[in-house]
């Protein structure tokens, strides 16, 4: 049965579902249950914004509270998951996970490649990304190119509940590493979502809105920036397609190239910082296979090179808005 | 105080999730003559395209809705009166017509999809109307109640009118108590015996149609008679359209395939390829799918003959044909002695969304007996 919740719910129905099919699915991390020595109910806390909250009274034993120590429970995690347990590591914020790099780069990442194949590591980091929260430097960025670089490495990051259940379920099921980047600002937003299980299959980028004259390339919470400039542009005669990549890597490039093809113009629009971005990686993938169809140049609209500001109106300024998605477009337009 | 001399003609609520609709083009102008059931104008919504049906005779007197204009569900877009009422009134209902939003909630709650705990496992359904006839609506092979969203309003004027998800589909239980035909005609007889349904007219589409026709055989009991819409059951042959719709993954796959179903390819609209994409990947339906298409169908060829157990003993039976099917060939509507057969033109294998309006009429007729 379908009914509206949000990505917070979404989230939480696919790791208690998940948990209920598979005794090797385990959840761990900081606070996700109650905090050491927490007041009140088991689990009080669920997480910092509550999206493993009632979880641990469902699946007793099945939710660890780990200690501050990142580089020590991703370690634990990876080292689970080689040993055939299915955990779900939940690191807060994306911002942490360098502490834990060589567990994450050096290990998880390489285990496949360099044991001949023989073995597996299917574990799920699940993280908080993004701006927007008035969290600061340290809290908001959007790291995902820096885990696409890395070959053995899945990247995920949905802009909706439908999406991020059923992706969930096929980070959890599948047999690689997935890194699972969760934006903060997207966690009230609801939509429609079955009931039941349901798995997204990786690589299958989403058209969520058809037209001919420009092409947007996006994902996470860009895509409602994305949606809300193409909603205007139409009204101005100029019809966006506009493309949730859902899975950073693998790609689905044939989606993006179908697109580019017919449109003729590309904007990318990346919240993560513009040098070595997924707007740069996807611009030079379509100059490289699309450059005869291309009719305009390619737009990158991500923000500047700096940390996220702490103040507000700094912040809400470093976020590419709706507004300077559509000039964007207007400009490949104009060539 | 209302005026029954006056009719409003609305934007339709073709489904729970319609909120507004588009208004593409007038098939009458000023001044024509209306009988209940004629095509007044044509409507888009983002999962299909229709027409907007007269429920009353008149002349149409005023068209509000402008082409190439959204409108919210209930909005006036027309006025059908007698050619007795002056003007200056039709200019005052127009003017002071208020979509009663009021109701709105009410009428959501009586439209909600409800579900049957049955011996067969949980089945989602719709009931409409309140007639003394009952009809059963019964969806093809991954198809869902939703299906008949342009026939259920219609019938239930007249009858009380129960559409289902068969197990497997829709919104129903995932999972198969027994295998094949057998497995669905045990689901619909449970959900019948469920909701006390003692006797009724059962209309099936395709996979549906057979499933009524087994039904027939097994509880004579329990069918009134039956509506065979572009139906198996009937002869052999079957295109690839099972094996197809099982074996598409993604959204570029399936787009070709659910445009066999059409005899006008462009009312696949991206939001319908997307429900059924979203309805094929919960778990459980994969294997529910090709569990029934190698029992039913294995190798294109229809595996049951239901029709030939009801030789001399068939209830008055309808069958109704789009011409342009691609599934299972019009030429099978005339396999079935003792049945009376309507070959549709312009419509391929969904005929009862297509030309949605003499469809029902055939069956309103059909059920008055």
């Amino acid at each position: 049965m379908a009914r509206k919740i949000s990505m917070r719910q979404a989230i939480n129905e696919a790791l208690d579902q998940e948990m209920a099919r598979d005794p090797n699915v385990i959840v761990m991390g900081e606070d996700i249950v109650g905090g050491a020595g927490g007041e009140g109910e088991e689990d009080a806390w669920g997480g910092v914004l509550g999206v493993t909250k009632g979880l641990h009274a469902k699946h007793k034993g099945k939710l660890l509270d780990t200690p501050l120590s990142e580089s020590a429970y991703i370690g634990a995690a990876i080292g689970a998951a080689a040993c055939g347990m299915r955990p779900v590591a939940e690191l807060m914020f994306l911002d942490f996970m360098g502490v834990c790099f060589d567990q994450i780069f050096n290990q998880a990442a390489k285990f496949k490649y360099m044991f001949g194949g023989k073995a597996e590591t299917p574990v799920v980091i699940r993280a908080m990304v993004g701006a927007g929260f008035r969290a600061a430097a340290q809290h908001s960025q959007m790291l995902t190119p820096l885990f696409v670089h890395i070959p053995g490495l899945k990247v995920v990051c949905p802009s909706n509940a439908y999406d991020a259940k059923g992706l969930l379920i096929q980070s959890i099921r599948d047999n690689d590493p997935v890194i699972f980047c969760e934006h903060k600002n997207l966690y009230g937003l609801e939509t429609e979502v079955p009931a039941e299980s349901y798995a997204i299959p990786f690589g299958e980028a989403n058209v969520v809105r058809e037209g001919k004259h420009a092409t947007i390339v996006t994902y996470g919470m860009m895509v409602n920036r994305s949606m809300e400039a193409a909603a205007a542009l139409a009204k101005q005669g100029v019809e966006c397609e506009v493309i949730d990549l859902r899975t950073l890597s693998p790609i689905d490039w044939d989606t993006v190239i179908d697109s580019a093809e017919k449109t003729g113009h590309v904007i990318c629009v990346d919240e993560a910082n513009p040098r070595c971005s997924i707007a740069a990686d996807v611009s030079a993938m379509v100059s490289q296979e699309c450059f005869k169809a291309l009719k305009g140049s390619i737009q990158m609209v991500t923000p500047p090179h700096t940390p996220v500001p702490f103040s507000p109106v700094l912040e809400d300024l470093y976020i590419p808005s709706a507004d300077s998605i559509a000039k964007a477009v207007k400009k490949s337009l104009a060539h | 105080m209302t005026d029954t001399r006056i009719v409003p003609i609305v934007m339709p609520k073709w489904g729970l999730s319609m909120k507004e609709g588009k208004v593409t083009g007038w098939l009458l102008e000023d001044g024509s003559k209306i009988n209940p059931g004629d095509a007044i104008l044509e409507v888009e919504t983002d999962k299909i395209a229709g027409a907007v049906e007269a429920h009353e005779a008149g002349v149409l007197r005023r068209r509000v809705g402008q082409p190439d204009t959204v409108y919210p569900v209930k909005t006036l877009l027309g006025v059908i009166a007698d050619p007795s009422v002056p003007d200056s009134e039709i200019d005052a209902f127009v003017s002071s017509y208020v979509a009663p939003a009021a109701e709105e909630d009410e009428e959501d709650q009586g439209q909600k999809y409800e579900f049957a705990d049955t011996a067969a496992g949980s089945l989602r359904y719709a009931k409409r109307g309140t007639g003394a006839e009952t009809v059963v609506l019964i969806h093809g092979f991954g198809g869902d109640l939703d299906n008949w969203l342009f026939n259920i309003d219609a019938l239930a004027e007249k009858a009380t009118v129960y559409a289902l998800d068969l197990p497997g589909h829709g919104q129903s239980v995932k999972k198969l108590e027994k295998s094949g035909l057998a497995a669905m005609v045990a689901a619909l007889n449970a959900f019948m015996d469920k909701l006390s349904i003692g006797k009724a007219h059962l209309v099936g589409h395709s996979m549906g149609g057979a499933i009524a026709l087994q039904m027939a055989a097994d509880h004579p009991d329990k069918v009134k008679s039956l509506t065979l819409i572009c139906s198996a059951g009937l002869g052999g042959e079957i295109g690839s359209y099972v094996d197809d719709y099982v074996a598409a993954q993604g959204r570029k796959d399936l787009k070709p395939v659910l445009e066999q179903l059409f005899a006008d390819k462009s009312l696949v609209s991206r939001q319908l390829v997307d429900d059924v994409l979203k309805y094929k990947r919960l778990d459980g339906v994969e294997g529910i799918l090709k569990s029934l298409s190698a029992s039913l169908f294995a190798g294109r060829k229809q595996q049951d003959a239901p029709a030939a157990k009801l030789a001399g003993k068939l209830p008055p039976t309808l069958i109704i044909w789009g011409k342009e099917d691609l599934i299972i060939p019009a030429s099978h509507a005339s396999l079935l002695p003792g049945a009376r057969v309507h070959v549709i033109e312009g419509a391929g294998h969904m005929v009862f969304m297509e030309k949605a309006s003499d469809v029902n009429n055939l069956i309103k007729a059909h059920i008055a007996g």
